[in-house]
């Protein structure tokens, strides 16, 4: 079942992209390969670059959907610069995708997809198959329609269920090429398919007919294997970031023994996380679609001043409806989990591509001296422990905390190590106690300077909240000049303490140095594989990445004093770094920026980052 | 699993409703009925059913009757503008067993929350929804609101508004409302005798209250509220009862072709037979659309529970659903889920 073993050549890491018309299934394809790269025991992230169409019209540059996955025997940090396999699977695939690939990548075509009538709607002159084009690949013209309905002639399947199984023909061929066993994907049809058996039929048989047809082909000289990744021991799985940021709520919430209320309104590239939480009534967990972004955000107040763990989830247009009633959380001083999967703006701008353009939105766009905590997930896996450390300060400090995550860790997805819910660290709200003589709303710890959740239905804690400022201790309406100083700086000061609460800033890399790069949230795994590749060419160069933003962690200055630079690298116009020049302008920022809707690459990072050393 | 809860010996009094804080309200304005009416009926929703003080929740929007949960002593919540119907419904689905009672005004909930309005109608928790219909906009002093009477002049209509107002009843119906009902702030005993009607009823009830504002739009509603016309422009409607009004009761409304009609009792061979018997409990939503409409001077403004209909309420239908998951679902934890799906070990 695996390719004849004298071919077999070991690598350390390979890209694969998949790409097709966004009809033609290259996301389960791509899906369906990661798993088996979990079964190969390799280190994995994958990503999906799709259009914000449902259905663009068919054939054309526009309308092609692609799938990335970047695997190897050491840990994986990014979704990879350049693919060294592509699988187009049209004209129009290809003409999108042929900036991705190496300059020797293998290149997959269903050939039978390169009519003239295609190559026209793709932009190609001529055909890019025949034209010598892509001399220094190694191209593939596989007429797959063909060789599809070939492998399934026996079947009684009509035409259109046929050629939909094309996907699994490319798929057998990777297959091959990385030496996987096709079988181990036999029990997804069966469950897939399970109401008809004539389609899981057709999709093995397909899937097994291009696993051999890679088999018998010439061309490919050598099939390639990579070791199994050193990952710690333990129990894995592969998680998108959304579905990493629904189950680090879920296990906030059993954690904490206050059942969600999630308000929320769709929006891509959020929905994923209120789809998936929608599923999970059976842990109480109240979700409620509602009719836009802001009564999904009210409606979550009103949850949390009846004692929910209370979230909300949105991307960056919803966030901007929502600003005035996190307001109204901050200052009822109730707890709040606002999750921003952050997209290209402003405006509508671009809704499927990723960018962390939302932070000072995030940090200050409210009326009023309006401070919350703002934290930010450094990857998918990363952000099943943000949203639950998220949850936990909300809870716990009394205010709503903003977590940034964005579409590139919302949909992207890696290897995720299973923890155990009860590993996870205690979460204890300051709820006020039934009956307490003592109990005044606006009472605080004089640690946190949280005040009490006395949840609507205790015995004995009536009160009223609202949006009008607050007397302090009483809780009781005021207008008194005195009193909104002493709020406000009490509103700012609860929020500063949370950097007792926080860990401190870590280095990847050594403590002092030429050049520090510093990036916050999403960006990690490109930084660190930028930064690990130059030191292991001997540079002196470390690396920071932020999680908390505000507050941010109290070893800062310590961190940065240690290097004569620092560059701060972010996928919008220097935010982060402006925010920074703000809270430490004792140091000097170099910035590094890119707004195009795309990660960052590695060769580009350590192209700057070089030249930022040879100054 | 419907939230049941079992009338119980519980012996509130208004006191226990009182709040210590300054009523801020003008001298004469509408709202200081209101609040006494409601402060009167709590107790009694208490008894009738078995809500302690502390279950009690008032939420509201902005303006000058969503200063209200400040002045009673109840759990209460102040939101932003136009919002408190989606502050209400977090907190009822949160927490099904609170008697969750909602105040906004016609510029919160016609304006700028006119879309949670029609939605919280439509999706029907079990919310008493008190709006407070002065046709103007009060605390930022005489603007004109969508319930205004089209050709009013106010600060921002100086050449009487050009815009066809909403009819709050019309609207609630429209959007598929189960109960609406309508008083007046002049008559505390209707008010009272709704707003537990309204609490009785087992989803969301919108009672609009035609109250005066003295200040900016005094005598708004005075052709039905004058002690001179009242009589003929009031039908306060019973079920069960004829579609009766006027000072002894001697005219009524008619169903003539596909329009209500106001009669006089032995006037063209009209009997008390052919006045139209109100129920308020028929899903269909014709007559009930009607009565909402009707307005003086052709018809009396329709007062009272208009309709009533039994249906589900959001709540039980989530809080069942949860029970449901909660027998069926395979994951007894979150444990469970993170280990569900493909997983592997490495050793």
């Amino acid at each position: 079942m695996t390719a004849k073993k004298d071919k077999i050549v070991e690598i350390e890491e390979a890209v694969v992209r998949f790409a097709g018309d966004s009809g033609d299934g290259m996301q389960l394809t791509g899906n369906l390969f990661s798993d088996s790269t979990a079964f190969a025991g390799n280190d994995f992230a994958t990503f999906p670059d799709y259009p914000s169409e449902i259905r663009a019209p068919q054939g054309t540059v526009s309308g092609v959907s692609g799938f990335q996955i970047h695997f190897g025997h050491k840990n994986i940090h990014t979704t990879g610069d350049l693919a060294d396999v592509l699988v187009a699977m049209n004209p129009a695939s290809l003409k999108a995708n042929l900036k991705w690939v190496k300059k020797d990548a293998i290149i997959i075509t269903n050939s039978d997809e390169f009519t003239e009538k295609n190559l026209g709607k793709a932009g190609f002159d001529s055909n890019p198959l025949d034209d010598n084009s892509l001399t220094g690949h190694l191209l593939i013209k596989g007429p797959l329609n063909t060789l599809t309905k070939e492998a399934v002639k026996d079947l009684d399947l009509d035409n259109k269920s046929v050629l939909k199984s094309k996907n699994m023909f490319a798929l057998g061929m990777i297959y091959y090429l990385f030496n996987r066993d096709y079988t181990k994907t036999f029990p997804f049809f069966e469950k897939k398919f399970k109401k008809n058996p004539l389609v899981v039929e057709a999709n093995k048989k397909v899937l097994e007919a291009g696993f051999n047809y890679a088999e018998t082909l010439e061309v490919f000289t050598n099939t390639y294997r990579i070791e199994k990744a050193s990952l710690n021991k333990g129990h894995y799985r592969n998680v998108t970031g959304n579905l990493a940021t629904a189950w680090g709520l879920l296990a906030a919430s059993e954690r904490s023994g206050h059942h969600i209320y999630l308000g929320s309104y769709p929006i891509t590239p959020a929905t994923d996380i209120l789809q998936e939480l929608s599923k999970h009534k059976q842990f109480t967990c109240i979700t409620q679609q509602a009719e836009d972004e802001i009564a999904g955000v009210v409606s979550t107040i009103g949850g949390s001043f009846a004692g929910a763990m209370a979230v909300t989830t949105t991307s960056g247009p919803g966030l901007s409806l929502k600003s005035e009633a996190i307001g109204l959380a901050i200052i009822t001083e109730l707890p709040m989990v606002i999750v921003d999967v952050q997209r290209g703006g402003p405006s509508t701008g671009l809704p499927t591509k990723s960018e962390q353009s939302d932070l000072l939105q995030a940090l200050y766009g409210r009326n009023g001296e309006a401070p919350c905590i703002v934290m930010a997930a450094t990857s998918a896996a990363d952000a099943f422990y943000s949203a639950y450390e998220a949850a936990k300060l909300a809870m716990e400090h009394m205010t709503p905390v903003i977590l940034l995550t964005d579409g590139s860790i919302g949909n992207g997805s890696e290897v995720f190590k299973i923890p155990k819910v009860a590993d996870l660290p205690e979460i204890h709200p300051p709820l006020a106690k039934a009956n307490d003589p003592e109990y005044q709303a606006y009472k605080r710890d004089p640690k946190s300077l949280a005040r009490q959740w006395a949840v609507a239905g205790t015995p004995g804690l009536r009160h009223r909240l609202g949006g009008l400022e607050k007397a302090d201790i009483t809780g009781n309406v005021s207008q008194e000049p005195l009193n909104h100083q002493i709020m406000t700086d009490l509103r700012q000061a609860k929020v500063d303490k949370v950097v007792d609460y926080i860990p401190e800033l870590k280095i990847d890399g050594d403590d002092k140095g030429e050049l520090l790069v510093v990036g916050w949230g999403s960006t990690y795994g490109v930084l660190l594989t930028a930064v690990e590749e130059m030191r292991a060419e001997g540079k002196s160069v470390s690396m920071t990445q932020f999680k908390h933003i505000m507050p941010l962690p109290k070893n800062v200055h310590e961190v940065f004093s240690g290097f004569k630079k620092i560059i701060v690298c972010e996928n919008n116009m220097g935010q982060f770094a402006n925010y920074l020049r703000m809270k430490h302008p004792e140091f000097k920022y170099e910035q590094y920026n890119k707004v195009q809707g795309l990660p960052f690459m590695v060769s580009e990072l350590k192209t700057k980052f070089d030249t930022l050393l040879n100054e | 699993m419907e939230q049941k809860i079992e009338p119980q010996e519980i012996q509130l009094t208004k006191q226990d409703f009182e709040s210590d804080q300054m009523v801020k309200w003008c001298p004469g304005c509408g709202d200081h009925a209101i609040l006494k009416s409601v402060e009167n009926v709590f107790p009694v929703v208490g008894q009738k059913m078995g809500y302690k003080k502390e279950d009690f929740v008032v939420v509201s929007g902005i303006g000058c009757s969503s200063r209200f949960p400040y002045y009673m002593n109840t759990y209460g919540i102040h939101g932003i503008h136009g919002r408190a119907a989606a502050l209400a419904m977090g907190i009822k689905l949160t927490n099904p067993k609170l008697s969750v009672w909602m105040i906004s005004g016609d510029g919160d909930s016609m304006a700028i929350g006119g879309n949670h309005f029609i939605h919280i109608a439509r999706r029907n928790p079990d919310i008493n929804y008190l709006m407070f219909n002065n046709k103007i906009y009060g605390l930022t002093k005489g603007q004109y609101s969508p319930t205004t009477p089209k050709g009013q002049k106010t600060k921002t209509s100086p050449q009487g508004t050009f815009e066809t107002p909403f009819n709050p009843g019309e609207l609630a119906i429209g959007a598929r409302g189960k109960f609406f009902a309508r008083v007046i702030d002049t008559n505390p005993k209707l008010m009272q005798k709704v707003f537990l009607e309204a609490a009785l009823h087992h989803g969301t009830s919108i009672v609009e209250i035609l109250q005066n504002c003295v200040i900016y739009n005094n005598k708004i509603h005075a052709l039905i509220t004058g002690r001179d016309t009242k009589d003929d422009n009031q039908l306060i409607l019973e079920a069960g009862e004829p579609m009766l009004f006027g000072k002894d009761k001697s005219k009524g409304i008619i169903l003539e072709g596909t329009r209500l009609k106001a009669v006089t009792i032995g006037e063209n061979g009209i009997t008390k037979d052919d006045i139209l018997v109100h129920d308020p409990t028929t899903e269909d939503t014709g007559i009930h659309m009607m009565l909402a409409s009707m307005a003086p001077p052709e018809l009396p403004a329709a007062l009272g529970v208009i309709r009533s209909v039994k249906a589900e309420t959001l709540e039980d239908a989530i809080w069942n659903s949860v029970e449901h998951e909660k027998e069926v679902s395979p994951y007894k934890n979150v444990d469970d889920l993170l280990n569900s799906g493909n997983t592997w070990e490495i050793e």
